[in-house]
């Protein structure tokens, strides 16, 4: 045990990744080929996509529940406007701009007006669904309209043989990992996840940062639905009551970010999205049924967060308070 | 005077006979057939608002009722079962005349649905039956309708017809009538036809982007795949993306209740195949049903009526400009 004291959860659920990928690749003739790689990496890509904007906000030791709502309904109002004639770009301004808005609100509620973040963004994912299927449309599923059929590429298109939403989430990626190494905001982010008082202390514009995350994570939600939407030729609303928050939340936590702040990096968001996506994977070309799948997964993830435990047990300087 | 007063009786009868049939006569059933309409409440609680079929019912309903005095109510659940069973609980104290249902699932509302018949209320039972019947039952006879589907499936894909023999089923919701009854009528099928290998049979509960992944996934695995049949046209918008998406001729056959997103889905490629229940149809079946009960004001329980569906199957070849319906929010 002691040699492996030193790894950590990230290397512990790339292990379990690897493992599973190599008792699928024996078992499962057809798993390690370069297509069903790809497939399985794109069928997860969303998910990942997702998971990084959670992970910032996540790293700033907050939490976003309002995500998955948000990018619904401000990419079927996006579609909606393009089928009531609005011209594509416009159209995509205006939800961007309008998703944009609510995540300024949310930091705003969380920075200045200081309710905690999980009210806060849990109570604003219910507002802006209602609000999105009382005013801006009637039917919970918007199709794409054939005018909007160029967003239909960020979705089902590829380059150089690699499919469109891969390279979405590659480029999150690369830009939310920029973001938080070389830029000082991105650093600031850190420090107020971190310990607030202190940064507060050394300087750091604290609360403006903290509704930066909120917009950051509203802007790379947008980009999500974007590439749900072209992938799927629809925006289903029906999401935002679903559980997929939390399948974003378990991502990033799974992958190593604690949910106290401060720690973590883009690269663990990767490598949960990676377990995630090979599990359900596996278990497709299986043809697992439905319920034993879930209770695979869920075994799966447990085993995952008990090796972390035993190995990194927690002590007072690592159970910060806000651990969840 | 006589002859004067005769003529004088005689052309105030004939007046008064000619008038009589210049004004009509009336209906001797009308009264009553208004009457039985007047102050009552059908009450209506869907899996969801917010989509065709809901919607659909909801529209037919209100057109054929609501002229006729009728008290409409929508209870929204909006996905979730509890709220749906809250619904239901509340509306069985409230008493409305008729409650028309349509089930999440063929266990969950099953005892709220008898309680709500010994309370005197008539339950109807729309699309999706619950494992408990009520007065009425209106929509696809599921059963019946997998082994069409199966029936079409054998014809495209078996060997001996130069298919591949693979074939893939994506379900909704397993717990839901749709998905549980449709299922046996497949097997029941492919148990004949042992050519007919089922590659896959998942469940994306109605949400196109797992039915997406799914596809994804199974098509990869079987590049030969022959046809996939999913259980919903909305959802299957994303199996349609992976089958354009892997650039594979697999067929696929889905279902719905004929909205225009059905029909331009044939139109564009994204089905090959549709299975409708036409859902203005259904709500007329529905409407005329719940005129028959308030009419008859036979005991709530006490007759059992099933009625199924026509089912339609629509291609692009046989698919006509008016084979489809619309919204009101569509036109």
């Amino acid at each position: 045990m002691q040699g492996l004291g030193r790894l950590s959860q990230e290397q512990i659920v790339f292990g379990l990744a690897l493992l599973l990928c190599a008792g699928f690749a024996v078992m499962l003739p057809g798993f390690l080929t370069t297509n069903n790689l790809l497939n399985l990496v794109r069928s997860v890509s969303i998910l990942g996509i997702l998971g990084v904007a959670m992970g910032l906000v996540v790293i700033g030791r907050g939490i976003d529940l309002s995500l998955v709502a948000l990018m619904a309904i401000s990419v079927a109002w996006t579609l909606q406007l393009v089928a009531n004639g609005m011209s594509l770009p416009q159209a995509v301004a205006l939800g961007l701009a309008f998703s944009l808005a609510v995540g300024m609100i949310n930091g705003i509620l969380i920075a200045y007006v200081e309710i905690p973040a999980i009210f806060a963004t849990l109570a604003m994912g219910i507002a802006i669904y209602g609000f999105g299927r009382y005013f801006l449309f009637t039917l919970d599923v918007i199709y794409m309209p054939e005018s909007a059929q160029a967003l239909q590429w960020i979705g089902q298109g590829s380059l150089l043989g690699i499919p469109a939403p891969i390279l979405a989430f590659i480029a999150v990626c690369a830009a939310a990992t920029l973001f938080l190494r070389w830029t000082t905001y991105g650093r600031y982010l850190r420090a107020v996840g971190d310990n607030l008082p202190a940064a507060r202390i050394t300087g750091i514009p604290a609360r403006p940062i903290i509704v930066l995350q909120y917009m950051i994570s509203s802007l790379i939600g947008f980009a999500a639905g974007l590439v749900t939407a072209g992938s799927i030729a629809s925006m289903n609303t029906r999401v935002a009551n679903s559980t997929m928050v939390y399948d974003i939340i378990l991502v990033v936590v799974l992958g190593g970010i604690g949910l106290s702040g401060g720690r973590g990096n883009v690269r663990n968001v990767v490598v949960g999205t990676l377990l995630i996506g090979v599990l359900l994977n596996g278990m497709t070309i299986m043809n697992i049924e439905y319920t034993l799948q879930n209770v695979i997964k869920g075994v799966i993830l447990l085993t995952a967060i008990v090796i972390d435990t035993i190995l990194n047990p927690r002590d007072e300087q690592t159970a910060q308070q806000g651990d969840i | 005077m006589r002859p004067i007063k005769t003529c004088m009786i005689a052309a105030t009868f004939a007046l008064s006979a000619g008038a009589v049939l210049a004004q009509g006569i009336d209906d001797p059933t009308r009264a009553e057939y208004f009457e039985a309409f007047k102050g009552k409440t059908v009450a209506y609680v869907p899996v969801a608002m917010g989509f065709d079929l809901t919607e659909g019912w909801a529209a037919g309903l209100k057109e054929a009722l609501e002229p006729l005095g009728v008290k409409f109510e929508i209870r929204d659940p909006n996905w979730s079962t509890d709220a749906g069973a809250q619904a239901i609980t509340s509306l069985i104290s409230e008493k409305p005349d008729v409650l028309v249902v349509h089930n999440p699932d063929v266990q969950s509302y099953a005892r709220l649905l008898k309680k709500a018949e010994e309370a005197g209320i008539y339950v109807v039972q729309v699309n999706m039956r619950s494992s408990y019947s009520t007065d009425a039952f209106i929509g696809a006879d599921y059963v019946g309708m997998g082994g069409q589907i199966a029936e079409r499936l054998v014809e495209i894909c078996s060997p001996a017809n130069g298919g591949s023999g693979k074939i893939a089923v994506t379900q909704g919701v397993l717990t839901a009538a749709a998905s549980a009854y449709q299922m046996k009528g497949i097997m029941d099928v492919l148990a004949e036809h042992p050519e007919i290998e089922l590659v896959s049979n998942q469940a994306a509960d109605w949400d196109a982007t797992k039915a997406r992944n799914i596809a994804a996934t199974v098509i990869q695995q079987h590049p030969d795949l022959c046809a996939i049949a999913g259980f919903w046209d909305v959802m299957d918008v994303g199996t349609g993306a992976a089958i354009k998406e892997s650039g594979k001729d697999v067929y696929l056959i889905t279902q719905g209740g004929g909205n225009q997103s059905a029909c331009d889905g044939l139109e564009n490629g994204t089905y090959s195949e549709v299975v409708v229940y036409n859902v203005p149809g259904q709500a007329r079946d529905m409407a005329n049903m719940i005129k028959q009960m308030l009419q008859l004001k036979a005991e709530p329980g006490s007759m059992k009526t099933t009625l199924f569906t026509q089912l339609e199957f629509l291609t692009k070849d046989n698919m006509q400009p008016g084979s489809c319906w619309k919204m009101p929010s569509q036109q």
